[in-house]
């Protein structure tokens, strides 16, 4: 899910630096004004959690890979903005320093798998949450949200790479960049990821609430105080 | 930091168990994630490499590209491992020591946003 340089074209990639912007903006002061300093640590250990996440590569039938992000995990305990924060760390220091994603592409990588992804997620486990409020429902809301949370960043990177096409082909019916049309990359990318990373994506985070509620870090997953989640 | 122990330590253990992220697609002869071929790889699948691709392919040469220092992509099995291993105990550093960093100044200044301007 992390789209390399060269294959978004320059109004695409300035497009979601432009609109990545005034979020990291809004994250940097939801963060500020609700992230009590205790759960300050916390922030970091997210952000060290989603790269390591990301590190397991799992082989995908059709010959490649992918991986889970961790992402809605991390919103569900420090907050959607907070998760923001993070993930966009762990996304800057892949392409930084592992050449993991472009960096033409980091305002791209940061909208799909750091914002569309934990607030996607996380709303939908808050949403699941008022109507599963007992302990196994905690957890069912919270794999459906891990779920949704990354097949809509995987649709939202699809959708990417799939409108290249239409914005830069040659006058020889070559693309310039990303070369597959709107419905092959949606395609590909929806069915990797609804059948095999999200289902994965739903039991890391199924499994890591399960295990942290019932844990000493079960404060990890106390709802951020009032108003910090918006 | 006590109340982090329990947390600190799973990070270790996933940082130990990162190399099977490296293994298991080799074992599997799988390639890269749909949408992060190679410019070659590209070349193969379309039949040509995409102008702009080509040209805007690699304007930043990362320090440890792929998890691994550059120059030693074709390293024994085991190397390549323990580099991808070294990559995870890079990246929880990193990560989590610019986490901590941006998330400390942000908290500091500021608990009454009446400090900022606007």
């Amino acid at each position: 899910m992390h789209i390399p340089d060269g294959y978004l074209g320059p109004p695409t990639y300035i497009a979601t630096y432009a609109v990545c912007a005034p979020l990291w903006g809004v994250a940097a002061r939801k963060v500020r004004e609700s992230l009590h300093s205790r759960r300050v640590p916390l922030l970091a250990i997210s952000a060290a959690f989603s790269f390591l996440v990301m590190m397991f590569n799992v082989p995908l039938p059709g010959g490649s890979t992918g991986h889970a992000v961790g992402g809605v995990l991390i919103a569900i305990s420090v907050g959607p903005w907070g998760a923001m924060l993070s993930i966009s760390i762990a996304l800057v220091i892949q392409a930084l320093l592992f050449g993991d994603g472009g960096i033409t592409a980091i305002g791209a990588n940061c909208l799909n798998i750091a914002f569309v992804m934990p607030f996607a997620g996380y709303y939908t486990y808050r949403l699941l949450s008022r109507a599963l409020s007992s302990e196994r429902g905690r957890v069912l809301a919270a794999g459906i949200g891990g779920y949704v949370g990354l097949n809509a960043a995987a649709f939202t990177t699809a959708v990417m790479f799939g409108i290249q096409p239409l914005l830069h082909t040659s006058p020889d019916g070559r693309a310039l960049y990303a070369p597959y049309p709107l419905s092959v990359a949606v395609h590909a990318m929806m069915l990797q990821h609804m059948i095999v990373i999200g289902t994965i994506e739903a039991l890391v985070t199924g499994l890591a609430v399960h295990y942290l509620r019932r844990s000493r870090s079960a404060w990890v997953l106390d709802p951020p105080e009032s108003g910090s989640s918006r | 930091m006590k109340e982090y122990r329990g947390l600190l330590v799973a990070l270790g253990v996933m940082a130990l168990l990162a190399p099977i992220g490296l293994y298991l697609p080799q074992i599997m002869k799988a390639g890269a994630a749909w949408g992060e071929w190679g410019i070659l790889e590209v070349r193969k699948m379309v039949g040509y490499a995409p102008a702009g691709m080509e040209k805007a392919a690699e304007p930043w040469k990362a320090p440890i590209p792929d998890y691994a220092p550059s120059g030693r992509e074709n390293a024994s099995i085991p190397e390549q491992g323990l580099h991808y291993l070294l990559s995870a105990f890079l990246g929880i550093v990193a990560c989590g020591g610019g986490a901590y960093l941006l998330a400390r100044w942000l908290t500091r200044r500021g608990s009454p946003p009446a400090d900022r301007r606007q």
